[in-house]
């Protein structure tokens, strides 16, 4: 690890009884890789299947069985440090990793240790409106073990292989975070990366996305302090806490007197607290070598153009181009691409229309009931179609902003056209200056005191636009109506 | 003496075969003996010479993404000592 | 009838061809030889008769429809080393005690979709870590050869066949096979036909495939046969070797027809003789059988010329840093959790060194304690990467020489066979054994041991011809050339069906049924 010399922002800084302390954060995230068949083996890497049912003689580390490599999970890295802006490594080697454990039928690990696939890249990211570069140290692939069940028997542990040989994308950090907020910014900008790329779903709930994090204190302008590693954190949620509690506990012990033990540890969320996985015996010695039954792998230049022309676009990419197309602002744009399946929703809705009125719709209305409701954008009750009719609706004064809210209700709940539900109903707004005046006239007329007290207190002229509205069942256009109650009412 | 007895019973211990007192000890002395001999091998000036990463002067040969494999489970387990409902069954793991 | 077992692989061919006799014929003949020989000599460890006559049944009719593969109907030895569907395969170790593969070997399937029929599974040293089959689960394998003894009779000391595949070898030249299957990763397919008097090729790395072959150590190890003739040699290594997607080490090349090769002579080879394979303390008999194989190679027409091997002696350091850092990788699966052994202890890292200690015997835990402290932390770079470097060179050695010559000639071992015991003391005085026969696989090239006569003893040797990768023909060549001015050697009356013949009948036919287990 490399000792960055940054400048700490203050607010940064975590207080302790001796003075402020800086927290330095790197971060080791395995990404399962998106792919039908598993790294070195012809098994079906699908989830949930019965035990040792998705498992070859090769996963099972028969006697006499042999790796051979699937090309779409090269291809899947490739991608991956394309999309993490890094160099790719046209030659690397696999190296085994040695060490016995039961869900380790082989009783090493396929990984690569000193010549990875993909070198040093960065990724951007926002932490309360502030942007700041994380590097990337490397990206290897590696083959995931197997699961073993404890808590089933008392005497017995159970090991099932499915996942043993699943193709993995280790994604190494540079210790550049700062905060538990700038920890979590990574991973989820990270997971957006993959998931955009589609090399990996990022689904951290069935482990699919998972992080090692690497926590050490130091006074600012000291050097790197010893740093614990807190295994297998997989929400973003449980990776702002643990940061937190692990940096509190580091402090604590060093302001005691005391000192780190470089250790690793869990974090046990129920307790808010780190734990120290307790190993029999030192630190391992996993005797690193390289895989004698795979030749060093060797890509060509000309392959990895080809995957970079191929790469969809990418989230910064797509923002810049939301902010600078539809003139959406940073932190709109942001939300938007958060998700591609959001984005490309958006420009459904967008397309044709105005942008800014697009993304209101997408992400004041439809997100926050989605989220309500408990949907994602993926199952929306409202069709992009529909979203954009109801925008045109507005945009052609046909319905007034606010009954275009009622109408997203019916679209919610029943479904249909909006220009049909909007004549069915009798929706339409009202705009004839004419029918207004008269509906004016007459609370005009119903409330001399009121307009009298208007001409001392002009915010009184939202008293009267909700009195009209009223009266019109909503439906009199907003604009008209405090045009004409101005007047009306003399007011500037 | 290159290997002493802490060391043998480290390496036993990291290969995972249980060593008695004696083996430990006549392990010292044989192990020593072979790593001595093969210590020759400093002779050879080797400064700029690559290491061999392959044997064959071929290709890393790959594989197309498709599930060719697996649904066996009987077959894994078939020879295994102990399991249950297709599960591999192992004394508990102390973590 | 003739014995059938004195035939040769070609022979064997002939007679089935002629209808001279059956297929069925040809494999009861071997079983009866095994059933008479097992208990004396231990060569195989399960014999499995009833699948032998199933295959040489069908094998009957093939040839009556006249469908007859390459092999069809051959009875052969398979080493104990390859898997084997459905029928227990060790590699001669306790630790994986009754394990039947569900699968086949690659190298296997190709010898029995080639009509050959399978005797039973051949006795080797452990994991194939052995220069004299004496580390064996199943105990030792008795060479059928004697020394000359001091009154005119044989002596009655128990010889080694070599190793690992000594049961290859002892099966072979006993004649309770017609050829074997053998795997070799620093001279165990040509050292063992060396001390028998049998031809044994090692092919190019790469030239077979090593699925479902029990690994020892990946970057070395290569399966080839052990037969009567350098004729038959060249029969099982066209079926044996092949191209598989399983295997990415194995190289996608067409085979060729090696049998073609056995009359082309060797007008205008040229023949290294590499000064550096003379080592201090050579006997003469192994300098005057090199003199002789340099002499018959120059008589038949080839010329002779001497090259200089400069990192020959650093092959077998070298080899013992390589082969136990693999091996102890790949040896790593064998912990009583997804088959064989299983020895129970209070938890499972408990188990897993109670379960190694009693399946691993001494020499392969040696060697899995050498291969775990040269890869350990510290060590890599003045063990592993400096053996690896030097690998390099003894490959260059080599491509050096390929400007000046096309074949090379080298006695296969530094003696002949020794009895047992007799080098078990120092495992350094047995890793010499391999002196001459390691360079062959470092260099990942292809290598032939053929009989060129006998010690003073009267026991044979062997000379070693090595060739350019995937240029297994010239090794037929040179070693048909020297096959013909040699000769071929007998191990004589089988002493083993000799006055004790009646009650070592019975014994056999107990040990074969049990695999003679000790």
């Amino acid at each position: 690890m490399q000792a960055k010399a940054k400048a700490t922002k203050t607010s940064n800084l975590i207080p302790g009884a001796t003075g402020d302390w800086e927290v330095v954060i790197g971060m080791e995230v395995h990404a399962q890789v998106a792919s039908q068949s598993k790294l070195f083996s012809g098994s079906s890497t699908a989830f949930g299947a019965e035990p040792n049912s998705h498992v070859s003689l090769v996963d099972a580390a028969m006697p006499g069985m042999l790796p051979v490599i699937n090309s779409e999970c090269i291809a899947q890295a490739v991608r991956t440090g394309l999309g993490l802006k890094a160099a790719v490594n046209l030659r690397s080697v696999f190296d085994r990793k040695n060490y016995f454990y039961p869900d380790l039928p082989q009783g090493y690990q396929i990984s690569q240790y000193k010549q990875p696939i993909v070198g040093e890249g960065e990724i951007e990211i926002d932490v309360d409106g502030e942007a700041m570069r994380v590097g990337i140290e490397r990206l290897h692939l590696e083959q995931d073990a197997g699961k073993s069940i404890h808590d089933q028997h008392p005497d017995y542990s159970y090991v099932d292989l499915n996942r043993s040989g699943v193709a993995l994308m280790e994604i190494v950090s540079k210790p550049d975070l700062r905060s538990s907020k700038q920890a979590q910014a990574y991973v989820t900008k990270l997971r957006t990366i993959l998931r955009y790329l589609g090399t990996c779903d990022g689904d951290m709930e069935k482990g699919n996305l998972r992080a090692d994090v690497n926590v050490s204190v130091r006074k600012p302008g000291d050097g790197l302090g010893t740093r614990c590693e807190i295994k297998n954190v997989n929400s973003i949620r449980f990776i702002g806490q643990a940061v937190e509690v692990e940096a509190r506990r580091q402090i604590d012990i060093l302001e005691d007197g005391g000192k780190i033990d470089q250790e690793t540890r869990l974090f046990d969320p129920g307790k808010g607290e780190t734990r120290s996985m307790r190993s029999k015996e030192e630190a391992h010695d996993y005797r690193y070598f390289p895989d004698p039954d795979l030749l060093p792998l060797e890509m060509t230049q000309q392959y990895v153009d080809d995957l970079k022309q191929h790469l969809p676009e990418l989230p910064d990419e797509k923002r810049a181009r939301f902010m600078k197309d539809y003139g959406l602002t940073a932190y709109d744009a942001g939300v938007l691409i958060a998700e591609r399946e959001r984005a490309d929703f958006f420009e459904a809705v967008a397309k044709g229309r105005d942008g800014k009125t697009a993304a209101n719709w997408v992400i004041n209305e439809l997100l926050g009931r989605l989220n309500k409701d408990g949907h994602d954008i993926g199952d929306s009750p409202l069709s992009a179609k529909q979203l954009g009719g109801l925008v045109d609706l507005i945009a052609t004064n046909v319905i007034s902003g606010k009954i275009a809210k009622d109408l997203f209700e019916i679209l919610w709940t029943d479904g249909g056209d909006p220009a049909e539900i909007v004549d069915a109903r009798g929706m339409k707004q009202v705009t004839d200056t004419g029918a207004i005046e008269k509906a004016i006239d007459e609370i005009i007329a119903a409330n001399p005191d009121k307009v009298e007290q208007a001409k001392a207190k002009p915010s009184m002229l939202g008293w009267f636009v909700g009195q009209v509205m009223k009266s019109s069942g909503g439906k009199a256009n907003p604009a008209a109506v405090n045009e004409i109650l101005k007047k009306k009412l003399g007011i500037a | 003496m290159q290997v002493d007895e802490a060391t043998v019973r480290r390496i036993a211990r990291l290969a995972r075969i249980k060593i008695t007192d004696a083996e430990a000890k006549s392990l010292e002395g044989e192990l020593s003996g072979i790593l001595d001999w093969v210590k020759q091998l400093d002779e050879v000036d080797t400064a700029n010479v690559e290491p061999m990463t392959r044997v064959v002067p071929i290709e890393l040969k790959q594989r197309a993404d498709k599930v060719t494999d697996g649904e066996i489970a009987d077959q894994v387990t078939a020879n295994a000592p102990m399991t249950e409902d297709h599960f591999f069954v192992v004394p508990k793991v102390v973590e | 009838m003739t014995d059938l077992t004195k035939l040769t692989l070609a022979e064997a061919r002939d007679g089935l061809a002629k209808k001279t006799f059956s297929a069925t014929d040809l494999t009861r003949a071997h079983l009866d030889a095994i059933e008479a020989a097992n208990s004396a000599l231990n060569a195989f460890v399960l014999p499995t008769p009833d699948h032998a006559l199933a295959q040489a049944a069908e094998s009957d009719r093939r040839i009556a429809k006249g469908e007859a593969r390459p092999l069809e109907g051959l009875p052969l030895g398979h080493k104990d080393l390859f898997c084997t569907k459905g029928i227990r395969t060790t590699a001669c170790s306790r630790i994986l005690d009754d394990f039947k593969p569900p699968y086949e070997s690659t190298v296997g399937q190709n010898l029995w979709d080639a009509g050959a029929v399978m005797l039973g599974k051949l006795n080797n040293d452990e994991f194939a870590m052995g220069s004299s089959n004496e580390t064996s689960a199943f105990g030792p394998v008795i060479s059928p050869w004697r020394r000359n003894g001091k009154d005119g009779n044989p002596s009655t000391d128990k010889l080694v066949p070599g190793g690992s595949s000594g049961g290859s070898s002892a099966a072979v030249s006993a004649g309770l096979c017609l050829a074997a299957t053998a795997t070799d990763t620093g001279g165990s397919i040509r050292q063992p036909a060396a001390l028998t008097g049998t031809v044994g090729i090692k092919p190019t790395y790469g030239r077979c495939s090593r699925w479902g072959i029990v690994a020892f150590a990946s970057s070395l190890d290569q399966a080839g046969p052990i037969a009567k003739t350098v004729r038959d040699a060249a029969m099982m290594l066209k079926v044996m070797a092949s191209h598989d997607a399983k295997d990415t080490t194995s190289v996608d090349a067409p085979v060729p027809d090696y049998e073609a090769a056995l009359t082309k002579g060797v007008k205008g080879l040229r023949v290294g003789v590499p000064k550096e394979y003379r080592v201090p303390g050579m006997s003469k008999e192994i300098e005057d059988l090199w003199q002789k194989g340099i002499d018959w190679l120059k008589a038949q027409g080839a010329t002779i010329h001497e090259i200089s091997l400069p990192h020959t002696k650093y092959a077998l350091p070298a080899y013992y840093i390589v082969a136990p850092a693999e091996c102890s990788s790949n040896l790593a699966r064998y912990d009583g959790v997804r088959y064989g052994l299983r020895v129970p202890g209070k938890d499972v890292t408990d188990t897993y060194e109670n379960t190694r200690a009693a399946g691993f015997g001494k020499e392969v835990r040696r060697r899995i304690l050498i291969g775990t402290y040269v890869l350990s932390a510290g060590y890599y770079d003045a063990y592993y990467l400096k053996a690896q470097k030097v690998r390099t060179l003894i490959k260059r050695d080599f491509d050096l020489a390929w400007d000046k010559v096309d074949v090379v000639l080298t006695p296969t071992t530094p003696s002949p066979a020794f009895a047992f015991g007799e080098k078990s003391g120092d495992p350094i005085a047995m890793y010499l054994e391999d002196i001459f026969t390691v360079t062959v696989n470092m260099a990942g090239l292809p290598g032939i041991s053929v009989p060129g006569g006998l010690s003073s003893e009267g026991t044979p040797l062997g000379l070693q011809l090595i060739a350019k990768p995937f240029d297994e023909e010239t090794l037929f060549r040179a070693g048909q050339a020297i096959e013909t001015a040699a000769g071929r050697f007998d191990a004589g009356a089988a002493w083993w069906t000799g006055a004790a013949g009646a009650r070592s009948q019975q014994a056999g036919a107990k040990a074969g049924k049990s695999g003679g287990k000790s």
